[in-house]
């Protein structure tokens, strides 16, 4: 894929992800991984090749179709992209009433996501009030909240600390068992390493591993 | 004060931010756009009932001169012409005037003369005409020859050509410079809209990558900026009306000059005004919309 008339940023790719696995990609800054999730998450096409998600490709599906698409699809954006003018609580509520979701019904389920990520005393609070890694953890929570097939995490722990990174992971993981898909770009190479989870590494716009990073390898 | 939740003080925010302080700025555009182009259409309007009203009145009546002949004194002249003036259809009453009034007439040019009956002082006969079938000065001329009379028949004809004209440039002007401006107006509320849209792209696309449908996106918007529309629109009308209301008040019982003659009536014309302006920017807020979801295709 490119941006505009630039160059080519994802070239040769070609891999697989199944359905409930945890995949990390990792990758130098600048290496494509940003690019890469856009491409799952239908912000961006292919200028060739095929997307395909969910058993259809996503590149050529309909324009009709695509808010439904992604309403199955969570994505933590590296930058939170969180609604400046909505409270804590309502950005978390978001992709439920954008799915037409009834307050009542996703009232409770809401209150207690924020309390598990850590936003316990901060859901009347406007995200400009919240600190880094505050927004990072509500981002999450918007992101996971509608249980979507697949979550794509851009940098999800790049402004926490350990403890609320290994945090994080684990609510992942939980999704994970509960059978979403996760594919998280980080250069967080020790997160990486501790998870034991399989890795797509990208170099200049290619894949140049693909597997389970050997916990020795720095 | 605590953050805990509080389901009872929950209720949920909008999408799109309440009231932001960019609002203001296109408010006071919409307004002043608005006030201009509801003046425009208020003297288009005034400038049209004056141009008519000056053709209405000439081609409302003619004036004769009537000129004695023979032994006939001035006054039995006039009043024989009165009479066959009236007999003409399409004629609804022809007066001789007073031998007085005719002699004020002439009196300035000939000074205070004593022995006014020595002279053939011509008479004037007015004639008041039916609008809608107007007899011809032609068909007036005749019937007076045909009596014997030597009259000369004014029916205005000289001024309505002019009065006609100018009307109808008053009329071609006001209307030009009206659309013009509220076109002007319709742009530049579309630039603004679009400008306000522009700004809160982050929204658009938020909602976007989080499945909302497009047709929701735009009816919020286009929601949005139509209601600050209609509050300029409404402000700028109001403004209008409360000059309009002065010029009418100003101007007394007949308004404030015959050239422009303002109705009360003249001033619901601007009662489209704020659904206009709505309009324009629900319009122009969809098509932002749309080519900003698009983009992001
Ligand atoms: N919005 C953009 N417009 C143009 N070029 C971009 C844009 N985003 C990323 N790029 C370019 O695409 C390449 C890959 O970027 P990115 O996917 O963000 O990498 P990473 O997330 O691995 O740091 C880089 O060369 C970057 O400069
Ligand atoms: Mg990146």
């Amino acid at each position: 894929m490119r941006y505009g008339r630039g160059p080519e940023v994802l070239k040769d790719l070609t891999f697989e992800l199944e359905r409930g696995s945890f995949h990390f990609v990792t990758g130098p800054s600048g290496a494509g991984k940003s690019s890469l999730l856009k491409l799952i998450y239908l912000a961006a096409k292919p200028t060739k090749g095929l997307v395909h998600l969910f058993g259809q490709d996503i590149s050529r599906l309909a324009v009709k179709d695509q808010p439904f698409l992604r309403r199955r699809i969570g994505v933590v954006f590296q930058e939170f992209r969180l609604l400046e003018h909505l409270s804590a609580f309502d950005n978390a509520a978001l992709p439920l009433r954008i799915a037409g979701g009834r307050p009542e019904s996703y009232r409770d389920d809401v209150a207690e996501l924020l309390a598990w990520v850590g936003l316990r005393h901060r859901m009347h609070a406007m995200p400009a009030t919240l600190a880094g890694g505050e927004k990072q953890r509500l981002a999450i929570a918007r992101a996971v909240v509608n249980r979507p097939d697949i979550l794509l995490a851009d940098e999800p722990t790049g402004n926490v600390d350990h403890e609320m990174a290994m945090r994080i992971f684990r609510l992942f993981v939980e999704l994970n068992r509960l059978g979403t898909t996760i594919l998280i770009a980080t250069h967080d190479q020790d997160l990486v390493a501790r998870s034991g989870r399989p890795v797509l590494h990208l170099e200049g716009g290619r894949m140049v591993r693909h597997g389970v990073q050997d916990e020795a390898q720095p | 004060m605590s953050e805990m939740f509080d389901a009872a003080r929950w209720k949920p925010a909008p999408f799109l931010p309440e009231a932001d302080a960019r609002d203001g700025a296109l408010i006071f555009v919409v307004a002043v756009l608005s006030f201009l182009a509801c003046l425009m259409a208020l003297a288009f309007v005034s400038a049209d009932r004056a141009a008519h009203g000056w053709a209405q009145q000439l081609v409302g009546e003619a004036t004769v001169i009537v000129r004695p002949k023979g032994g006939e004194s001035p006054d039995a002249a006039a009043a024989r012409a009165a009479e066959t003036l009236a007999g003409v259809p399409g004629v609804s009453e022809a007066r001789a005037l007073e031998r007085e009034k005719a002699y004020d007439l002439i009196r300035p040019w000939l000074g205070d003369v004593t022995d006014l009956e020595d002279l053939p002082v011509p008479r004037l006969v007015t004639v008041e005409l039916d609008r809608r079938n107007t007899p011809s000065a032609a068909t007036l001329d005749q019937a007076l020859k045909a009596q014997g009379l030597d009259g000369v028949v004014d029916d205005h004809s000289l001024w309505l050509k002019d009065i006609t004209r100018a009307a109808w440039a008053a009329r071609w002007l006001g209307g030009g410079v009206f659309l013009l401006i509220a076109g002007a107006a319709a742009a530049v509320i579309a630039f603004a809209t679009r400008a306000g849209l522009t700004a809160r792209r982050d929204v658009v696309e938020v909602l976007h990558l989080a499945g909302a449908e497009h047709a929701l996106i735009a009816k919020l918007f286009q929601a949005r900026f139509a209601r600050i529309a209609a509050v300029g629109g409404t402000a700028g009308a109001l403004t209008a009306a409360a000059v309009g209301a002065t010029l009418r008040m100003a101007g007394g019982g007949e308004g404030l000059t015959p050239a422009l003659p303002i109705a009360w009536s003249d001033l619901l014309v601007l009662l489209p005004c704020p659904v206009a302006a709505a309009l324009v920017a629900a319009l122009a807020a969809r098509f932002t919309a749309d080519s900003m979801i698009r983009d992001l295709q």
